[in-house]
This record gives structure tokens, C-alpha cells and sequence, in this order.
């Protein structure tokens, strides 16, 4: 089996094993559209405040809900012992991590693909804008559960288990949020490509960043 | 015995502690009064010769425990984990030290406590977030080698954020409300106000050397003293 097989292995079981139940992505997905709501009513959206509020109201969706699900991602490996299994598998630690870290963004994404329809229609906003929005809903997912996926492998192995993560994922991406909430505003505001190439530069700079450190040091963090 | 064999750490201690002193007095007596200050906003600018040296000393000890985080990782080593530990610490109370003093000056002198548009301001909120969950960290760990790397680990993405998010927020907030000292042209203060930043800044950076030293000895006796207990 090649290394890409292998990856791909360990993200398919992640995934598999979360259709079986969809457990954890219920929770996140409604915990997602409860933020939406609290938002809604915390910060009186109207029609003329929509769209310089939604950009981050988004965010604060996308971050926390997947903030639930990076923590499922090593909390139900290790209450059901089978983070042993995993790791005495003839693979690489690296493969582990990329097929986790593969799950984690394909469930954050996904709550994201139910939860800008509906937020777009629950705030009235024009659906011209949501194929870019798309574009970096998908960057910043990836950014995300990039370092996300590192923290909870480790987070898992605190005394304080799910309370850690928060504390240590989100000073970090900070970065992250900023470029994502200023490219998802643009984009809706309709500000010319050029405007926003900093922003672009600051999203992706982040993800190769901070996937390569988290890809190079998660063998540390999973060692026994 | 220990006295003798410790004479240059007690002679560092006690030079960082007069220094400081000195450095007091300079700051707030013998350094002129800031052109384009008055009142309050005069007195305040003052803070500068503690807050910048602090930020300098906070922003070093985060590096120190960078290096010995790669270090760690890299060669291992128990005394790389303690270094980093204890650096971090330090850099924590003297982050502390610049968020505390920044709002103070910038009060009187901005007519806010705080502003979200300047970078530096930002980026030291944020560097304090990261090294607290640091040393959050190490105390939710309890495996003694397990919580090295994972500290290291912390150490090494930590610093490797902090100009990214430096960079995000200068984006972020179009006005720099911070005052220049250093740029591109030299020094822009008087010479006078320079030899006591200067100064402060060189005791400063004693000060952290003695703490760093100190609090690095203390793990490796209370390690001594751990080995002895399960000894018998």
C-alpha cells in the first residue's frame, strides 16, 4: 500500500465510522445553527447590519462547532482503546495524521456546506457571492483542523481533555479567523480580487505553515 | 560554602537589583521630559523605559524557549524541557508587565485604554494567550516526558505564530497608533531619553538572565531531590 492509500484508509474510517451514527455531526451542525440564532438575537441582525455582521457570525460557527468535532476525533479513539490499534498499524505516524486531520476537515466542511445555504437565506443575502465563499470556507477548514488535529491528539492526553483545546487552538488561529472573516466579507461586499489578495496570501500562507510544522511534529505528540 | 560557589550569580542578582533601581530613578527623574507631552501624558510617557525593555525581555524568553523546544525535540534531554519551562515563565510575568503598562501610557496619551488598530498591542495580547495555555499545558500533563514534548511542541507552533499574527493585525487595523522609536534612519529620541532605554534594556535582560538561571537550578534540585526520595 502506498502512502496515499494509507492515508486515505485512515481518513475513510474516521468518516465511516461517523456515518454509522452522525453523531458527531448532528451535534456540530446544530450547534453551528444555534450559534447562528444566539448571534441573531445577541447582536439585533437586521437587513442593514447583515452584512457586515454574517462574515463573522460564520466564523464563530465554522470555529466552534469544528472545535466539537477536533475534540470527538481523539476523545472516541481513546475512550474505546482503539488509539492502540491505530497506532500499531503498519503505518506511519504521518499517514495517521493526515487521514485524521482529511476526516476533521471533511465534517467541518461539511456543516459548512449545510450552514451557508441556510444562514444566506436566513439573512437574505445574494447567492452570486457563495461560490467563492466556498473557495474559503474550504481554505479555512483545512487551516483549522490542520493545527486542530495536532492540539487534540494532544488535548486528549491532558488531565482537562476537551477543555484544552479551545485554549490552545484559538490564540493560534487567530491569523486564520482574521483572513477568513476579511475574504468572506469582501467577497459579499463584492470588492474587487485585487483588494483581497493579501488576504488570500495571509489563508493559504497559514495553511502550508502550519500544516507543515503540525504534519513534522505530530509524531511527538502521538509517541507512547 | 554555596555562597562562595554562587558569588557570580549572587553578584549578577545583586547588580540587576541595583540596577533597576537606577534605572528607576533614571526614567522618571534624570531622563528629559518628552517633546509634544504635557501633563499627564508627560509623566506616562515615562512608562516607556520599563515598557519596552519589558516587551524586548518577554519577547526573548519566548525565543530562548523556541530554541530549546527544537532542541528538546531534537536531541532530548530533560535539561532542554526545564529551560524552555522556565523561560516561558519568565517571558509570561514580563508579557504580563507590557499589556498592564501599555494601556496605562496609552490612556492619557491616546485617550484610550485600548485600541484593537494597532499591531503590537494585538500581537502582545495574543503572545500572552498562547504562553499561558503553555504553561496551562504543562500542568494538565501528567507524564513527565509525554508533557516535555508536548510543551515543546506548543513552544515551536506558539513563536511560529507570532509574527503571522503581527502580520494579520497590522493588515487588519489600517492605523499604526504606536510611536516609532527605531527606524530605518536610527533613533528618533533625544540622546539623553536613549542612554536610559539603553540602560534599562541591559538590565532588563540581566534580570531575566538571573531569574532564568535560578528558576532553572530550582527544577534541577527539586529533580535531585525527587531521585533521593525514591531512592530508599
Amino acid at each position: 500500500m502506498n502512502f496515499l492509500r494509507k492515508v486515505g484508509a485512515v481518513a475513510w474510517k474516521d468518516l465511516r465510522a461517523e456515518w454509522r451514527t452522525r453523531e458527531v455531526f448532528s451535534a456540530m451542525f446544530v450547534f453551528a445553527l444555534l450559534i447562528i440564532i444566539i448571534f441573531n438575537f445577541a447582536l439585533e441582525l437586521r437587513a442593514e447590519n447583515a452584512r457586515v455582521l454574517v462574515p463573522g457570525i460564520l466564523w464563530v460557527a465554522f470555529t466552534f462547532s469544528g472545535m466539537l468535532g477536533l475534540n470527538r476525533s481523539f476523545i472516541q479513539e481513546k475512550d474505546r482503546g482503539s488509539l492502540e490499534g491505530l497506532l500499531l498499524c503498519p503505518v506511519d505516524r504521518s499517514a495517521i495524521y493526515l487521514g485524521k486531520m482529511l476526516a476533521n476537515s471533511a465534517l467541518m466542511a461539511l456543516v459548512a456546506v449545510f450552514i451557508l445555504p441556510v444562514s444566506f437565506v436566513l439573512f437574505n443575502l445574494s447567492f452570486g457571492a457563495l461560490p467563492m465563499i466556498v473557495v474559503v470556507t474550504a481554505l479555512g477548514t483545512v487551516g483549522f483542523a490542520g493545527v486542530g488535529t495536532l492540539f487534540s491528539a494532544m488535548a486528549v492526553n491532558t488531565r482537562a481533555r476537551e477543555v484544552m483545546l479551545p485554549l490552545l487552538l484559538f490564540p493560534v488561529a487567530v491569523p486564520l479567523i482574521i483572513a477568513a472573516v476579511k475574504l468572506t466579507a469582501g467577497i459579499m461586499d463584492g470588492l474587487p480580487v485585487a483588494e483581497l489578495a493579501r488576504w488570500w496570501q495571509l489563508l493559504i500562507g497559514f495553511d502550508a505553515i502550519f500544516f507543515t510544522l503540525s504534519f513534522m511534529t505530530f509524531d511527538y505528540v502521538i509517541e507512547e | 560554602m554555596a555562597l562562595r560557589k554562587d558569588g557570580w550569580l549572587w553578584a549578577l542578582g545583586l547588580l540587576s537589583f541595583v540596577g533597576i533601581l537606577v534605572a528607576g530613578y533614571l526614567a522618571l527623574v534624570w531622563a528629559p521630559p518628552a517633546e509634544g507631552f504635557v501633563g499627564e501624558a508627560e509623566l506616562a510617557q515615562r512608562i516607556f523605559y520599563f515598557h519596552v525593555p519589558a516587551a524586548w525581555t518577554g519577547f526573548l524568553a519566548f525565543f530562548v524557549t523556541f530554541v530549546a523546544s527544537v532542541a528538546y525535540l531534537w536531541k532530548g534531554g530533560r535539561k532542554w524541557d526545564i529551560l524552555a519551562a522556565s523561560s516561558a515563565e519568565i517571558g509570561l510575568v514580563f508579557t504580563t508587565m507590557v499589556v498592564v503598562t501599555g494601556p496605562i501610557w496609552a490612556k492619557p496619551t491616546w485617550g484610550v485604554w485600548w485600541t484593537w488598530s494597532d499591531p503590537k498591542l494585538v500581537t502582545a495580547a495574543i503572545l500572552w494567550l498562547i504562553y499561558f495555555g503553555y504553561m496551562m499545558l504543562r500542568r494538565m500533563v501528567e507524564d513527565d516526558a509525554r508533557r516535555a514534548r508536548f510543551a515543546a511542541v506548543l513552544g515551536i507552533i506558539g513563536f511560529a505564530d507570532v509574527p503571522i499574527v503581527f502580520g494579520a493585525a497590522r493588515w487588519w487595523g489600517q492605523s499604526v497608533a504606536h510611536p516609532i522609536v527605531v527606524s530605518g534612519g536610527g533613533f528618533d529620541v533625544a540622546p539623553r531619553m536613549l542612554t536610559v532605554l539603553m540602560f534599562s534594556l541591559a538590565v532588563f535582560t540581566l534580570m531575566y538572565i538571573v531569574i532564568l538561571t535560578l528558576r532553572v537550578r530550582a527544577e534541577h534540585l527539586a529533580d535531585a531531590v525527587e531521585s533521593l526520595k525514591t531512592r530508599e
